[in-house]
Order: C-alpha cells, then structure tokens, then sequence
C-alpha cells in the first residue's frame, strides 16, 4: 500500500504522530497547508488549533500552552520567521520546548510566496539575539517530513528548546509515493515533568531540568529576563553565568544525540556531495549518475542542520579533494563546510531563481 | 461577591516589598489585586500572573501565584495560550499603557474572541521606566521626555477599543478608587474577556512634568471624555470553553485510503507529463487521479501544481512525472508529454512546447492556435464536454493513447474518489477518444 502525499501534509501527520495537542498558526503561503491540516486534526482529538491575528500572536499562544504542558507547534515562511524572531528567543531562555515548521519561500521580504529558496538556513540560526544555540531539522524527502517533525518533537522535550524543522515550498506542496508501512508509528516519551522545586537547573551546565507546567504542582514563575533557578529576576553575575552557560552546554554538550545525516560514502571518492533539504534528491542523483559513468563519488545528507554535525563532515571529507555544495542560496550552509574543510576546494552550486537544482549542474561541479 | 474557599490563603502576597518609587499607583493596585484573589480564594498555583514589560513588568515578582514575564506588548499572547491550553486556570494580565500601545492588536483580538483573561491595564499616562516618553494614552499637550513641546497625538481610549470590539467587561477607574478590589473581583469573575484601565500617578516622571493629582486625574477623566466606570458589560461566552463546546463532538477526519498496488504498467523510464489548463477546470484533480492510478499500476508519482495566487481566472497546470522506480524532486527540463487543454494553458506551456523534441508528444483539442514544437502534435476532439470533464477526459485518452499505465487503473482510482461518477464517465469517454483519435 502506498500513499501519495505532499510535506504539509507529511509534516501534520508526523506532528500528530508525536502527540502534539496545541498548534497556532497565521496563513501564509506555502505554510497554510499545516495550519488547515490542524484546524480540523487537533479539536477533534481534544486540543486546540487555533489561527493567531498574527505571527507574533501565534508563537506567544504556543509559548504560553507549552508551559501548561501542552506539546506545541506552529508554522510559517521566512516573512514569519522574521516576526517570531524575539518569541524564538523567548523560548530559548524559558526553556520551553517548541516546534517551529520554517516552509522557506524565496526571499526577501515577500519575495516568491509560491517559489522555492532555501534562504533561512542561517536565519534560524541567528534569528533571535544573544546567539546562542538552537537545534534546526530539515528533512530531504516527503516521508522525512514525517520522521523529521516527530524527531522534532522529541528532541524539543529532550532539550527544553525551540527546534525548528525547515522544509521548503516544493518539498510541501508536492504530491509525492511514499510507503505507507513507512509512516510507522511513533512513540514520543511523555514530557518529562516535577511538581515541586526550582523550575530550573543550571548545574551541571550540561544537564537539562524536568520542566514544571502550570496547575500541575507548585506555582511556577517563568521570566525572558536574566533569572536564577526559581525564574526570580537577577544581577548576581555568578548566577547570570550559569543560566547563560547552560543554554549553550545544555545543546553543545550533546552533539552526538543530535546528529541526523545520511553518509553515502565510497572509498577512493575524490569528491564529496554536500546537500540537504529539496536539493538532496538531485544531490543524490548526481551520485549514483556519477558512479553509474565509473566515477568514484561521495554523499552526505545532513538533516540535522543546527547544530552543524561537525563530526559527521570530518568524516565524510576524509579522503576527499573537492566539496560540492548544492543549494537554493548563495552559498549559507557552504560557509559552515568552508570552516571544516581545510586545504579541501569547496565549491558551491547555487539557484535562487525560484527553480531547483538540476542533477546535470551537480555533476559539472562534480568535475 | 464570593466567599473566599476554606483553606484558601490569606495572601497572594510574598514578604518581598515593592520597588516602585515613591507615590507610584503600582503597589496599591497590586494590593487591590491581591485582596480581589483572596477574596475569591483563589489557589497560588492556580492563578497565572502574565506580567508585560516596563515598571509594571516587575508585579508578578510580588505574589505567590505562578508567573509568566514574557515580552513587550505580547503578555495578553502567552495569557491567550495558557487558557486555551489549560482554561481551568485562573489568568490575570499586569501591563501598563506601554504594552497597551505596543500589543494594541493582541488586545483588541482577546477582546473580541473574548478569551476568558483579565488584564489590568496600570496606565500611568507615559512610559516610566526608560525615562519618561509619552505613551498612546499621553493626553494631548502633556509634557514629556519625547514631547518637550507637548504632545500632538490624540490619546487611545482603551476601553471603548476593547468594549465596542466585544469585551464582556470594561472598566476605568484610577489607583484611588475606593472599590477597586470589587471592580478587580467583578472583573475575574466574567467568563469572558475583562480590561480594567487603571489610571495612576508616575511620581517619577509625568506628575513632575505635568502637576497631576488624583484631583486633577478625575478632572483628566472629564476633560478628555473619558468616563470612570464600568463601561462594559456584557454576557458571553469564554472562549476556551465555547471551542470545546463546539468541537467536542468533532469526530478526526478520516485517514487518507492507502493506495493498493494492484495493476503493472508497461513505463520503462520515468515520463513527465505536463497538463495545462484553465483555473476551474479540474486540472490538478485530473492529474491527481493519473497519478494515484499510476501508484495502483506499480509507478512511483511525484505532481507539481502551477496556478496563479486567484482562483477560477487564468491558467492551471499540473506536472507529473512517473517512474517504475522511487524518484526524488527533481525539476523536469522538458516535458515528455504535454496536454494543452484551453489558450490559458497554452499561454503558460508555451515555452515548454519550445523545448520538446520529436521524441515528444503534445495532445491538444480542436481549435487552439497552431503550436510550435518539434513534438508529434496529436489532436483530439472530445466534442460537448463539460469544462470540468475537459482535463480527465483528456488525460484518459492520452493514457490510453500511449500507455502509459492501464486505463483499468485510472478506472480504480476515479471509482475510489470522489465525484466518481462523473470522474469515471470522463474516463470512459477519454479511453474511446484516445483510441479513435488522429
């Protein structure tokens, strides 16, 4: 049995699959596809969806659901992203598990509502200020929409954190087969929650504490400012260092739980094949055309795009001369390859003119 | 009024004092706000006090109660969120007039879904903790640090904002109002959405500017048209409850049908099919039906739409590419087969029909203008046919035509779906024509 289904849809069903209860969303294209999917998923399963007047409104709703326990997601393009920029970092420093769906358009400002881009591969990274870390998922098929966005979930209980998943208009809007054993069922843990105490915990920095919920317990303050381990605002720099040490330990320190890439690697390859998202399909193709004509060739598939899976790069790059790096920007995710790459060429494959990348592009850049 | 609940706590309070300056309106409001909780026995954990940003950001750091400090103007948002998450949850709103100005839209939208929060709206007419500017509740001609000439915007009447959009309560009053607990309690008591605009003195920054008192803020009131008051008062239902009200009889959409595999098709290589139509005419739900009969014939179907961002004006386009393999997204440079179905079609596939070779092949109907393409141009005429009949009626005869999967697949899948039986009217016209055609 198979299925034919588009990333939107992919992305709800992955959603539900992890037991999402809340989801609020403004219409946006080519986003709109979740927040109706939800409208009519979530109330009949006893949650909430809910159209906010705005991007702003949205993400707050969610934030505030979240800390009643609720498992939250919202979804929007890049001009929404823009709008959620302080709320993201809201979520960072309360410590508030979040799922984010980025269904990036090409940019900027309204720019295509219904073309391709992969613009926001360093917005999500930095889009919120203080800099400091934050997970981004993006699957590379329409079945990845659905693993992806459950991935997504669990590890925005595991981590206490906003995690973005990017996917982009073709991979949403785009009918595609898939195995319909191969949406499987998916088993989220409940959140891991206490009653009592501190609501927070910053030591050792690495460790992330069981989130308090509203009405469930004690009564739990949360604060966005600067606060101590009760969430009571402070000064005391020693107690400031430790809350901002902890949210860069508590993801940093975890790299290995993070990472979600797919290394197709052959020995004797003197060129390696750097891609996610859309553009993996043709990145993938050009690989296998590549060894199909008797050249050796290398992949790698990141899904785990935030934090950059260094360890997985090294390896794939061991060996290799020439890194090609296929993507529907100028060159964003390259620049993360250009830091890890060292003598190796690096060698960028970029559209931004609303269209995907071909495989024969690829190959030329191959060599 | 009601009796607080046996066992309920004395105080909301915490033995932390307040920090406002001397004189301020802040920590005498809280007061009258921790007795209405009392007096309502309400349960520290309970209650969630959403602070917004500014001097009365600070209020949910003075009471025992659960807190959410979140950010400028978008307290009334996380407010909004926790008691649709949870609306057994008592949720009071602390902003002053600045959040009011910033978060205008999230308050006037709270208002009129009638969220069941209360927001207590300390207005002391100017911002205070950055030092004085003026505020969207700044009376005309008040001094102050951003209009040393005094001010030229006409002041935000907020509880007519919130009331003529909806509010089931609406009040105003200033600090000194000596039934300001009763109006707090009356306020937390409506189901519905409650705003108490609650004037105070900014010792700090606008009395010294502007030589107010509490005399002189009733004369304020009168001046400016702004009554005291309940203004507001309305009976309705609260939001949270009413959806679940609504939806608790909602039964989950059903689970899309999996697609049994159950025909083989003869394709070797993948082919791309580009449909071209007019808005309205079925074209993506024509091209939706080949491709869930190729996935019953064994093919792997990946469809593209094109249309523009209005409905039922101008072209339609469908492209779907099928494969006896698993395929990626990948863009197709030229169409394999190309069937252009009305002149807004043509106008968009045009350049397409540039790039075909004569390996290609454009199925069209009687009567569109010559095309120019190196394809094999077969014309097919499906005579009177409904313009929502036109695309399936086509694509069945080009299936048929060039087999590319068995017409008893695309039988199936228009028998499985919807409108089948005009979809499987238009399949059975497509398969005579395609095998008629010239």
């Amino acid at each position: 049995m198979r299925e034919f289904l588009d990333g939107n849809a992919a992305v709800v069903r992955g959603a539900l699959a992890a037991g999402c209860t809340f989801f609020a969303g403004y219409p946006i294209t080519p986003a709109s596809g979740i927040l109706m999917a939800m409208m009519r998923e979530l109330p009949a399963r006893g949650g909430v969806a809910i159209q906010g007047e705005d991007e702003i409104a949205s993400i707050g709703m969610c934030i505030g659901a979240a800390m009643t326990g609720a498992r939250a997601m919202t979804a929007t393009s890049g001009p929404g992203i823009s709008l959620y920029s302080e709320n993201i970092g809201l979520a960072i420093m309360g410590e508030v598990p979040l799922v984010i769906v980025d269904v990036q358009r090409l940019g900027p400002a309204t720019g295509g509502a219904t073309t391709v881009g992969q613009g926001d591969v360093q917005f999500v990274r930095w889009g919120t200020s203080g800099g400091y870390p934050i997970i981004a998922l993006a699957p590379s098929s329409v079945l990845e929409c659905y693993t992806v966005t459950a991935r997504a979930f669990e590890l925005a209980e595991r981590f206490r954190s906003p995690v973005f998943v990017l996917t982009d208009k073709e991979l949403a809007m785009t009918l595609t087969t898939v195995e319909a054993a191969a949406l499987e069922p998916i088993e989220v843990p409940p959140r891991h929650l206490a009653a009592t105490g501190a609501p927070y915990r910053f030591e050792p920095a690495s460790e992330v504490a069981p989130m308090h919920a509203y009405g469930a317990g004690d009564p739990v303050r949360f604060t966005g400012s600067t606060h101590d381990v009760a969430a009571r605002i402070t000064k005391d720099p020693a107690a400031i260092d430790a809350l901002n040490r902890h949210l860069e330990a508590k993801i940093a320190d975890h790299l290995d739980e993070l990472v979600i890439a797919d290394a197709d690697l052959q020995p004797g390859a003197g060129t390696l094949v750097v891609s996610y998202g859309v553009t993996a399909g043709a990145a993938r193709e050009a690989v296998a055309r590549a060894r199909a004509a008797g050249r050796a060739a290398s992949g790698l598939v990141v899904q785990s795009l935030w934090p950059v899976p260094e360890a997985a790069l090294r390896e794939a790059m061991a060996g290799v001369d020439r890194v090609v790096v296929p993507e529907l920007n100028l060159g964003q995710y390259r620049l993360e390859i250009e830091r890890l790459a060292g003598p190796r060429q690096v060698v960028g494959v970029n559209r931004v003119d609303g269209e995907l990348i071909g495989v024969e592009r690829i190959m030329e850049a191959m060599r | 009024m009601s009796s607080p609940a046996p066992g309920a706590p004395e105080t909301l309070r915490n033995a932390i004092p307040y920090p406002f300056c001397p004189g301020c309106g802040h920590g005498s409001v809280l007061d009258r706000l921790n007795e209405a909780l009392v007096r309502l026995g309400r349960a520290p954990e309970r209650t969630v006090i959403v602070s917004d940003i500014g001097c009365s950001g600070l209020s949910d750091q003075y009471f025992t109660t659960s807190a959410f400090h979140g950010l400028h103007g978008r307290s009334v948002t996380y407010a909004t969120g926790v008691k649709l998450a949870d609306p057994s949850l008592e949720v009071i709103v602390v902003m002053g007039d600045g959040g009011t100005g910033i978060g205008g839209t999230h308050l006037l939208n709270a208002a009129r879904r009638n969220v069941g929060i209360t927001v207590v709206v300390m207005n002391n007419l100017n911002f205070g903790m950055t030092g004085g500017q003026h505020s969207t509740t700044t009376p005309e001609g008040a001094v102050t640090a951003t209009t040393p000439g005094g001010n030229l915007e006409h002041p935000l009447d907020i509880c007519a904002t919130v009331g003529v959009n909806g509010a089931a309560y609406a009040y105003r009053g200033t600090q000194f109002d000596p039934e300001l607990a009763e109006r707090l309690v009356e306020a937390i008591e409506t189901p519905g959405f409650a705003l108490l605009d609650v004037w105070e003195l900014c010792t700090a920054h606008y009395v010294k500017a502007n030589r107010l008192s509490r005399r002189g803020m009733e004369e304020l009131m009168e001046e400016l048209n702004l009554r005291p008051g309940v203004l507001f008062r309305r009976d309705v239902a609260e939001y949270a409850t009413a959806y679940r009200r609504a939806h608790g009889t909602d039964a989950p959409p059903p689970p899309p049908a999996a697609i049994p595999v159950e025909f083989a098709a003869r394709l070797d290589r993948p082919r791309a099919i580009v449909v071209a139509g007019s808005a309205g005419g079925r074209v993506r739900s024509a091209a939706r039906l080949v491709g869930e009969a190729a996935i019953r014939s064994g093919l792997w179907a990946v469809q593209r739409d094109d249309y523009p961002v209005t409905v039922q004006t101008g072209y339609s386009l469908a492209e779907l590419v099928l494969s006896p393999s698993p395929q990626a997204l990948l863009p197709v440079p030229a169409p394999d087969v190309l069937v252009v179905l009305s002149t807004d079609g043509l106008r968009r596939a045009g350049p397409m029909l540039a790039s075909m070779t004569a390996e290609g092949t454009v199925v069209t109907v009687p009567g569109l203008a010559e095309l120019a393409t190196d394809a094999r141009v077969v014309v097919l005429d499906p005579g009177r046919v409904a313009k929502g009949e036109l695309a399936l009626t086509l694509l069945a005869a080009t299936v048929a035509r060039l087999d590319l999967l068995p017409i008893d697949a695309l039988r199936a899948a228009a028998a499985a779906g919807p409108f089948s039986g005009a979809n499987l009217a238009a399949v059975a016209a497509g398969a005579v024509i395609g095998a008629v055609g010239t």
